[in-house]
């Protein structure tokens, strides 16, 4: 009765099209939209009730930040290069372009720690002004979602990756959200650098 | 004091008041009436249809049309309280009077007093600065400012004359407060940072509570304050008695009420 | 069987403890909430003595508590509020929803839709393992030396942000259980909408397994705003940002060193947009688990099963955007509420439509009042009490005086203790059996129900009067105001309803332990019902069905005419 398993695990469902986790992180991803979503409305407010905002121009490196900026796309390009590999059936391309992603990623966070190390060393707190507040608050928590896909993509690059050989198919599905996620945090990034660093 | 208040309403003081009075009379009678009603059909249904021999359940339901009339019934009496109650008794607690004809008052609450301040003959609250807050000075009014030189403190005691609109100029210096009124029903959240104005006439004289309706901390339940609602003479002798004396060190003459 | 799936062979700790099983891991979910249910209600007892006899020694357990919280037995303001705010989280956030959605809904959504586990069992331990870790924080912070978050279950600051370090802890529980409940609510909404076994539309899904569905998107839309104020107070708390906190704070006579600039009506937004749509997450299983008992219990379908589903998708949608009507008096313009006043009052017709339906469902039946039905029957005027008195707090104009009073506390306790706590008492009683293939004892299921049903009232009714004369909620001693003394005695009444009300709890305890051992053995569908949770055995081995099941038509097909039996379960391809 193999038949009584979950099923849709690896294939998609015929009706939703879908398989299980994609439905899963789409889930995922709608709720982090509502997370940034209550960050950003909250960054509105503030910045509309208070008497006077700085221009972020004036207070951050921008061009520390538009190089991250590039790492990011860069690293998102990458990633689905990675999966393009997957569907290509090219398992060391994969390997590849997935150690690229993360290398990316990580420069991305040397970056942003120069940045924060910069702030810091000028007395730039969390607590000097509702800027930095929102400022570190909003970076950190991205920084963190950045962190977050290091692991797993670390996780598929390394012990992960053995399912490639047992199922290709789930395993280049679960690639492929890994992808979904990166693809977000990128996309929250390129919301987060001109409304902190140009508006 | 306890002819003011029981186990219903408290007694009503303000000339306003009457307005939520009815509405919330009103949506009580159509409460009951509603969960009356509902409560015979429940209880005949359980009785009728309740399981014994030779009795069978039906499987097609017949359709109601009375639900349908009823849900409709209700949604438009809700549209009726809102348009005819609701609504214009908002926009009256929010229309303030005009600044002449009212008193104005200042209330800054703190953790776990009410602070009032008076603007005195002249009408205009002087400034105040945080730096000079002290147990001394808890409103840390600054008493080098020309307008603040008639202005009257007080803690707790909220004087105010019969029949004369007021305005409360209400601020926080800590946490959230909300000041409340019961026999005026007046209700609003103080919020630091923030300078919320609310208003209320009374109609009737006497001794009356203030009392906190928000959580405030550990003494919120004795952040009570007094309303004292006076004739006009006597309102004027209680401001001219805690009218400040003229400092000794200030230069500047005449007795604050010289000015009237 | 699939050799992966196999249980027999699984070491104790995986089998019971970190288990994958669906059905496990509500068992421990709801043993957990019902844990944490009856220490919320302790914690309430014990704020009871105090209202009822304020400043008085507690006889005999008042030693026990240490000196920060009773002296000589006399409760301390602080450890009343502390007691305060931690019974309204532990009831919403450990108890109700842990037990109505982690309980009964991992239990019976993977049942009822013929699946044989959630789609996601890893991440269904997590969520469990989670949630029991912030429920482990939240009840550590008792012992802090300045005991547990005293601000209030809604927290709001800047109370908040200067309290003792239990706010911290308090913060940190909430985004344990708020990372739980999304884990949960994204594996229900793919497991409904991935796993339903062939035949099973959407509009052959039990209506319980709907009002999950619907829950499942209020939790995962509307938990993320809170997570991020739970961060941002967490920033001000520790890293001494202002995001909550204006310019200008004075505190104790001391100016506040912090920048400044914050909103403290930020947090109230960020809290009730969560909050609101919380509610229904505690209504909806509720609603849920009575449609259920009903069908089953008057042998005949729900009454109008598909306006009941397309009203709690309104309803979900709705409670998005009524958040602010917690704000009335936060000085808003009266354009902004009436926005919100007319969003209240337009929200309030679905959850009649879905009341009405359920009333009417009963119209036709052939009812049989056993234990679950009492308690699912009690549901309705309960919850239409709740419901009616939510009107006044929703028009502005009656908030002024209502606000923040005794009239609040009794409006959303009817909705969720008589009202969804009852209902869970009846899925309880319901579902035992498929659980455990034994029956719980009728005799004391009622000595249960009619003590409950009379006692809860005797606590919840004298609060509107309490309301109505003005007395503000969260006050350690409401003698303290000249307007709340005369309804005074009141309070002493609805004490002493409430330690009854706890020795009434005595029978189910023995009750549900006593029935694992003493219960009447059962088959799989002791109660005649349709739906598929009742084809497994009962208790359903690991995998659930012993036939994949195939749905052939609604939920509720009982007393059709014609047919021999007088339920026609979904899985059964011909008359049977």
């Amino acid at each position: 009765m193999s038949d009584n398993a979950i099923r849709y695990i690896s294939k998609p469902h015929p009706v939703t099209g879908v398989t299980n986790s994609k439905l899963g992180i789409w889930c995922f991803l709608a709720s982090e939209v509502m997370f940034f979503g209550g960050l950003f409305s909250a960054y509105v407010l503030l910045r509309a009730s208070a008497p006077s905002w700085p221009r972020g121009s004036d207070l951050l490196n921008v061009p520390l930040a538009t190089l991250n900026t590039l790492v990011l796309i860069t690293s998102s390009v990458t990633m689905v290069m990675a999966w393009a590999s997957l569907a290509l059936k090219d398992f060391s391309k994969y390997k590849r372009y997935m150690a690229a992603t993360i290398l990316l990623a990580l420069v991305f966070l040397v970056v942003k720690s120069i940045e924060y190390a910069h702030k810091f060393e000028h007395h730039y707190f969390p607590a000097t002004n509702t800027f930095y507040a929102i400022y570190f608050t909003l970076t950190g928590l991205h920084g963190l979602h950045v962190l977050g896909g290091v692991v797993v993509n670390t996780y598929f690059l390394f012990p992960g990756s053995a399912l490639w050989k047992n199922d290709p198919e789930q395993f280049q599905g679960r690639i492929e959200c890994a992808g979904l996620y990166w693809h977000f945090v990128d996309l929250v990034w390129i919301f987060l650098f001109p409304v902190l660093y140009l508006l | 004091m306890q002819k003011y208040y029981g186990w219903g309403l408290p007694y009503n003081a303000s000339v306003s008041g009457a307005d939520v009075d009815t509405l919330i009379y009103v949506l009580h009678g159509f409460m009951i009436l509603l969960f009356v009603g509902w409560l015979i059909f429940l209880i005949v249904a359980l009785i009728k249809f309740r399981s014994r021999a030779g009795h069978q359940a039906t499987y097609k339901a017949n359709h109601f049309k009375a639900p349908t009339y009823i849900e409709v019934g209700v949604a438009l009496f809700e549209a009726f309280l809102l348009i005819g109650f609701s609504f214009p008794i908002a926009r009256h607690v929010r229309t303030m009077p005009p600044k002449g004809e009212a008193l104005e008052v200042r209330v800054v609450a703190e953790q776990f007093a009410w602070n009032i301040h008076y603007p005195g003959p002249d009408g205009i609250f002087g400034k105040s600065d945080i730096k000079l807050m002290g147990p001394g000075n808890p409103l840390g009014l600054d008493r080098n400012d020309p307008a603040a030189k008639d202005d009257i403190t007080v803690i707790n005691q909220l004087h105010v004359p019969v029949n004369k609109p007021v305005i409360v100029h209400l601020s926080s210096k800590d946490v959230i407060h909300s000041f409340f009124l019961p026999v005026m029903r007046v209700k609003q959240d103080v919020i630091p940072g923030q300078e919320i104005p609310v208003w209320f006439q009374a109609k009737d004289a006497g001794n009356f509570e203030i009392a906190c309706a928000q959580l405030c901390g550990l003494g919120h339940y004795r952040m009570r304050g007094f309303l004292i609602v006076e004739q006009p003479e006597q309102f004027a002798a209680w401001q001219a008695k805690y009218a400040p004396k003229v400092p000794a060190s200030a230069p500047v003459s005449p007795a604050p009420v010289a000015k009237e | 069987m699939n050799e992966k799936h196999h249980s027999h062979d699984l070491p104790f700790w995986r089998k019971y403890i970190f288990s994958l099983d669906h059905k496990v891991i509500g068992i421990q979910y709801g043993v957990t909430g019902l844990l944490f249910l009856f220490f919320g209600f302790c914690l309430m007892m014990l704020m009871r003595w105090q209202l009822a006899y304020p400043g008085q020694p507690l006889p005999l357990l008042g030693n026990l508590f240490s000196e920060r919280m009773m002296v000589g037995g006399i409760m301390l303001p602080e450890f009343y509020n502390q007691l305060g705010a931690m019974h309204g989280t532990i009831m919403v956030f450990l108890g109700v929803v842990p037990l109505a959605v982690g309980g009964f809904g991992n239990y019976l959504v993977p049942l009822q839709i013929g699946a044989p586990d959630m789609a996601f069992p890893k991440l269904n331990m997590m969520s469990y393992w989670v949630y029991f870790l912030g429920g482990v924080t939240m009840i550590a912070s008792f012992f802090l030396p300045e005991g547990a978050a005293q601000s209030g279950w809604t927290s709001y600051p800047p109370l908040a942000n200067i309290a003792t370090s239990g706010q911290t802890v308090w913060l940190v529980g909430m985004v344990l259980l708020i990372t739980s409940s999304l884990l949960g609510s994204i594996n229900f909404i793919v497991t409904i909408v991935q796993l339903r076994a062939d035949g099973l539309s959407f509009f052959r899904l039990p209506f319980f397994v709907w009002a999950q569905f619907v829950t499942s998107f209020l939790l995962l839309l509307a938990f993320p705003p809170l997570e991020a104020a739970g961060v941002l107070q967490l920033m001000d708390r520790l890293a001494g940002t202002s995001f909550f906190m204006p310019s200008g704070l004075v505190v104790a006579g001391n100016p506040l060193v912090v920048s400044g600039g914050g909103n403290p009506l930020l947090w109230q937004h960020l809290f009730w947009f969560l909050a609101h749509p919380e509610v229904y997450v505690l209504i909806l299983p509720a609603m849920g688990i009575v449609a259920e008992i009903f069908a089953t219990n008057t042998r005949k379908p729900i009454y109008g099963y598909k306006s009941m589903v397309c009203s709690v998708i309104f309803l979900g949608f709705m409670s998005f955007i009524v958040w602010a009507h917690h704000m009335f008096l936060t000085g808003m313009s009266a354009k902004m509420s009436a926005f919100f006043q007319i969003t209240t009052m337009i929200i309030s017709i679905p959850s009649v439509i879905v009341l009405t339906a359920l009333a009417l469902s009963l119209w036709g039946g052939s009812i049989r009042f056993n234990t679950p039905m009492l308690f699912a029957v009690a549901f309705l005027p309960m919850f239409g009490i709740g419901g009616l008195t939510g009107l006044p707090l929703g028009l502005a104009a009656s908030d002024i005086h209502l606000h923040d009073t005794y009239y609040v506390i009794g409006h959303f306790h009817y909705v969720v203790a008589p009202g969804t706590i009852f209902a869970l008492f009846a899925g309880v009683y319901h579902w035992y059996p498929k659980v455990t293939g034994r029956k719980m004892s009728e005799v004391l299921g009622k000595i249960h129900f009619f003590l409950s049903i009379v006692l809860i009232n005797g606590i919840f009714m004298p609060m509107f009067i309490l309301g109505l004369a003005g007395v503000s909620r969260r006050l350690y001693d409401q003698m303290q105001y000249a307007h709340a003394q005369p309804t005074q005695p009141l309070n002493v009444f609805i004490s002493i309803c409430a330690w009854l009300l706890g020795l009434a709890q005595i029978p189910f305890v023995i009750n549900f332990f006593g029935s694992l051992i003493w219960g009447k053995k059962v088959e799989r569908n002791p109660w005649q019902a349709t739906t598929l949770e009742w084809a497994a055995p009962s208790p359903p081995p690991h995998g659930n069905f012993d036939t994949v099941p195939q749905v052939y038509r609604g939920p509720y097909e009982y007393s059709v005419p014609g047919l021999k039996h007088d339920f026609w379960p979904q899985n059964m391809a011909q008359e049977n």
